[in-house]
């Protein structure tokens, strides 16, 4: 039989258990320990030499004893980290469609970029006058950033969207206060689609949080707003385009009722790659929105960050911007550090972090940007956008779409109904993804519709890649929907490893490397 | 453009399989008139050459550690990254990979994770570890909020010692929250009576050791204190350098250990970004924010590694989560993880020693200088003198000189009257040249 590129398939899984292998290895695929079962305590990667004899200042806090910790030779290290890395799925791998996440290709040109020693290696406490040209980058930055968003203010040093969300809701309540609201308006309305940084954002500034009830066709309606509006009403929280992939069509008639009512609209700009050069928010009647530098403009995930989450500021809420921030006078940029320092007007509310932020992706961001210019991100959000509506005309037919009546932005939500009674759920037909070299969507987000399955294509792939993409899930979902459920509730077949017992993982924690109790003599 | 694989044949082929002429129609849900019809007022894309030019052209008018004596630390500090590490985190599979859910295909950012969680309960001396906070700062204010939701007390009170920087992340949270914060005065002297204020309403007491002057702290009376009154103490470093030398807080009753690891690792980036080190004694573990990775098996027994009890995070629990943290510092953990495993105990307590060594010397060396007086007892690889001139002045006439003396404390803390006070740090980076030009010209300058 051919596959997909025309290639052989592979014998099955029973001619892989003949021939097993006395390592457990499979050729390229190597079963790798722990550094704890492979190193030894006096091992050491390292040369340094013995300082001479000193008298030390440590006084009584002199360590005794062992760390515990052990070490391995340059490379004993190499070889291990590398095949730690043969076991996981990055975007150079392949098609990584993690709905939200927003897996575009990272640039090498921006890594190049952020490793110039005159960015990375400097500290953020040496003397502004030997950094002047940290100071122009963040404002570069500022500038590609307020033009996008249309927005007059932007704080930096939020270190990603979750902390971004933090940001502009402590901006929010700080405006609150400066009112003398501070104590009635303590209610935040977030719609039950909301990623889950959103309720737990509003919590942590110490808001409630009500739901906005999601309308059968995944948007929110300014009339359920306005029918939940009050003097108690401090903000709303909404994802534009929302967590369903759609643009929120009343999202001009929302942000006009909540000005109208004294509270503010802090937007989740998590989706904001769909709209860049497309629409500003700003146009919208945004108060705050996060920038995920790390999804919107490539700065690579890393397996779970760094990232970063500029929050874009409307004039309402400028003055109350966190320290550091750059300010301009004289035509000469300042850094401002503390709230004592803060030039008249502004009434910062404190600080995020303790420095300015991640200097090291706002390069990347920066050269993103400076790469694709006004008409290449442009013609990146269409991409993106096209290439989402692809895939939704290419499986449209076969999987449920919950919410047809509207176009898909930058990725295409499906629910489950159409494996009602295939005995394969919505994790089973993720993992079957896996065994055919391809990262699954993200599943079971958002909470709104049953066994959701959201793929985000993103701008980075061709219409091969795509048209490959399409033909992989057809074959899956006929297998799904024929009978074949065991390839499904057992998969994945082929990854590094079978599917992993989570329960148990959770029931029975082991969070460390623990040392083997010697075994018992034999019995 | 180099990143965009559709070719105008494509977009118009994939257009038509749509059912549409016009990429806008898709954009139909955005009001009318919110639609930009023309690129927005930046210029038009570059090639690599144009942009390498323009980012290089800033990157060169800063002054880079590499470049000069370089003695500034208070939070952040220049160590030397093996070449292997840098290499290694550039991996596609490493710097592409997203947050670890589908754990079959993220063996290795799992197993990794593992290993850094134990590597950062031993250093610590705690019993878990969690997989990182984004810094050391804003791991701090974490550990704070946890420390209220383990006593449900609302009262935090922190030592003068304390990172002014952190501790305005913790009081800016409070102030938010509705939290009650005691914030000691600036403790030059390591002298605070901290002891006074821990009384039956407080919820934690926050210590860093060494401190933000260099000097190092006594633990094990204010946990003992904390304890005997319900309240928590959580430790605090911003050097973890210091773990290699000093007795850690976990051997001192801490309950919870925080600090910043960049120094292992990972790059100055003027500040970001870095990876916030959280440890806790174990049966406080429900209560932590931020992910954790655990052991499990597979479906054939062999052993393997998920996120888990994420009932505490965010995407579960929402507004009753732990913390609202999502994305962390991911790669920044492999880097410390990396260098860690080259390190290993000997190299460690090795590289601590030579800190020290270094900073000793330095000290020794600046006590002989007419108008500086070193102010503390104890330290590790930063101290604090006395000049007899603003800091800040003398900072910047050595900057003028091709050297970075330190922090003023002034930069710290303006207003506070301290503006004479200079903190030094050493690592082994410097060399006898470095402190013999350091010298040289404080006593040209004082
Ligand atoms: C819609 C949405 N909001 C907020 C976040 C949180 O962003 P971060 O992970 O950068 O904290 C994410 C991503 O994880 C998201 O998808």
């Amino acid at each position: 039989m051919l596959n997909r590129q025309g290639r052989p398939t592979q014998a099955g899984e029973a001619a892989h258990a003949e021939h097993a292998t006395f390592t457990g290895n499979k050729a390229l695929q190597q079963i790798e320990p722990l550094i704890f079962e492979i190193g030894h305590h006096e091992a050491t990667g390292v040369d340094i030499d013995k300082p001479a004899p000193f008298k030390s200042r440590l006084g009584k806090h002199a360590r005794q004893g062992e760390i515990g910790l052990p070490g391995l030779s340059e490379p004993e290290a190499m070889r291990h980290y590398v095949r730690l890395s043969q076991k996981n799925y990055g975007i150079d791998t392949g098609l990584f469609p993690l709905g939200s996440c927003t897996m575009k290709h990272n640039a090498r040109l921006n890594e190049k970029m952020a490793r110039l020693p005159g960015f990375s290696d400097v500290h953020p406490l040496q003397p502004l006058s030997t950094v002047p040209g940290a100071l122009d980058l963040m404002l570069e930055l500022a500038r590609y950033l307020m033009t996008l968003t249309g927005m007059p203010a932007v704080a930096l040093s939020p270190k990603a969207g979750a902390h971004g969300e933090a940001c502009g809701m402590m901006a929010i309540k700080a405006a609150i206060e400066a009112k003398g609201e501070g104590a009635t308006r303590n209610v935040v309305l977030v719609p039950e689609s909301a990623h889950g940084t959103n309720p737990a954002t509003a919590a942590l500034i110490g808001f409630s949080v009500k739901a906005v009830p999601a309308r059968p066709d995944g948007t929110v309606a300014v009339e359920d707003v306005k029918a939940l509006l009050g003097p108690d009403i401090a903000a709303i929280m909404l994802t534009n385009p929302n967590t369903c992939g759609i643009f929120e069509p009343q999202i001009v008639e929302i942000a006009a009722a909540m000005h109208e009512a004294g509270a503010y609209f802090y937007c989740d700009g998590a989706n904001f790659n769909a709209i860049v050069g497309k629409a500003r928010p700003g146009d919208l009647g945004v108060d705050a929105m996060h920038i995920n530098l790390h999804k919107t403009f490539s700065t690579p995930h890393g397996g779970g960050g760094p990232g970063a989450g500029p929050v874009v500021l409307s004039e309402r809420l400028a003055p109350f911007a966190p320290v550091p921030f750059v300010h301009v006078e004289n035509g000469k940029p300042h850094l401002i550090e503390s709230r004592g320092e803060a030039p008249a007007g502004n009434q910062p509310f404190g600080r995020m972090t303790a420095f300015h932020g991640q200097m090291g992706m706002y390069v990347r961001a920066l050269a993103y940007m400076l790469s694709h210019g006004a008409d290449g991100m442009k013609q990146a959000s269409e991409d993106a956008v096209l290439n989402a509506n692809y895939i939704r005309a290419g499986l449209a037919d076969l999987m449920s779409l919950p919410f047809p009546d509207h176009p898909s932005m930058h990725e295409v939500l499906f629910d489950d109904e159409w494996l009602k009674g295939s005995g394969v759920a919505t994790l089973d037909f993720a993992k079957a993804m896996i065994d055919e070299g391809y990262h699954p969507m993200t599943v079971y987000f958002p909470l709104v519709v049953h066994g959701a399955m959201l793929i985000e294509p993103t701008e980075s792939e061709s219409k091969a890649a795509l048209d490959l993409f399409i033909a992989t899930l057809r074959d899956l979902a006929m297998a799904a929907k024929g009978n074949d459920k065991e390839r499904f509730t057992s998969a994945p077949h082929h990854a590094p490893i079978r599917r992993l017992d989570e329960t148990r993982a959770a029931r029975q924690p082991v969070l460390k490397w623990e040392k083997p109790a010697p075994a018992k003599a034999a019995e | 453009m180099r990143y965009l694989p559709l070719t105008d044949t494509d977009r118009e082929d994939m257009l038509a399989r749509i059912g549409i002429s016009d990429i806008d129609a898709l954009f139909s849900d955005v009001p009318a008139g919110k639609l930009l019809k023309a690129p927005v007022e930046l210029p038009r894309a570059k090639g690599e050459l144009e942009v390498e030019r323009i980012l290089g052209k800033m990157a060169g008018k800063n002054t880079a550690a590499s470049a000069v004596p370089f003695f500034v630390g208070a939070g952040a500090y220049k160590h030397h990254v093996p070449a292997t590490v840098d290499h290694l985190i550039q991996r596609s599979e490493f710097l592409t990979s997203y947050t670890p859910y589908q754990p079959e295909i993220a063996q290795g950012t799992l197993q990794y994770l593992f290993e850094f969680q134990t590597q950062v309960a031993a250093l610590t001396g705690m019993e878990v570890a969690n997989a990182s906070m984004y810094d050391g700062s804003t791991g701090t204010g974490e550990a704070v909020l946890m420390a209220h939701r383990v006593t449900k007390r609302r009262k935090a009170v922190l030592s003068g010692g304390l990172h002014p920087h952190y501790a305005e992340v913790i009081r800016t949270l409070s102030h938010m929250a509705n939290d009650e914060v005691v914030s000691l005065k600036p403790d030059v002297a390591a002298s605070e009576d901290i002891l006074s204020q821990i009384d039956d309403s407080v919820s934690c007491v926050v210590v860093q050791s060494p401190d933000v002057f260099g000097n190092l702290r006594d633990l094990k009376p204010i946990a003992e204190k904390a304890h005997a009154h319900g309240a928590l103490l959580i430790a605090v470093f911003t050097e973890v350098v210091s773990l290699g030398a000093v007795v850690p807080p976990g051997a001192q009753d801490a309950d919870i250990v925080v600090g910043e690891g960049q120094s292992i690792g990972n790059a100055l980036n003027f500040g970001g970004p870095y990876v916030g080190l959280f440890a806790a004694k174990s049966k406080y573990i429900r209560q932590m924010p931020g992910r954790l990775c655990g052991e499990t098996i597979d479906s054939t027994g062999q052993r393997g590694f998920v996120l888990t009890l994420s009932t505490r995070e965010q995407h579960i629990r929402r507004d009753k989560a732990t913390s609202n943290i999502c994305t962390n510092s991911g790669l920044c953990v492999l880097a410390f993880t990396i260098h860690m495993t080259l390190l290993g105990q000997t190299g460690f307590a090795r590289l601590a020693e030579v800190n020290h060594a270094n900073a000793v010397k330095l000290a020794d060396l600046l006590a002989g200088v007419e108008g500086v007086k070193v102010l503390n007892d104890s330290f590790f690889n930063e101290f604090t003198v006395k000049l007899k001139k603003p800091a800040a002045e003398v900072v910047e006439v050595l900057a003028a000189k091709g050297i970075l003396a330190g922090v003023p404390v002034s930069r710290l803390l303006p207003g506070a009257g301290l503006d004479d006070l200079l903190i030094i740090a050493s690592t082994e980076v410097n060399t006898d040249e470095d402190r013999a030009a350091l010298v040289a010209a404080l006593v040209e300058v004082l």
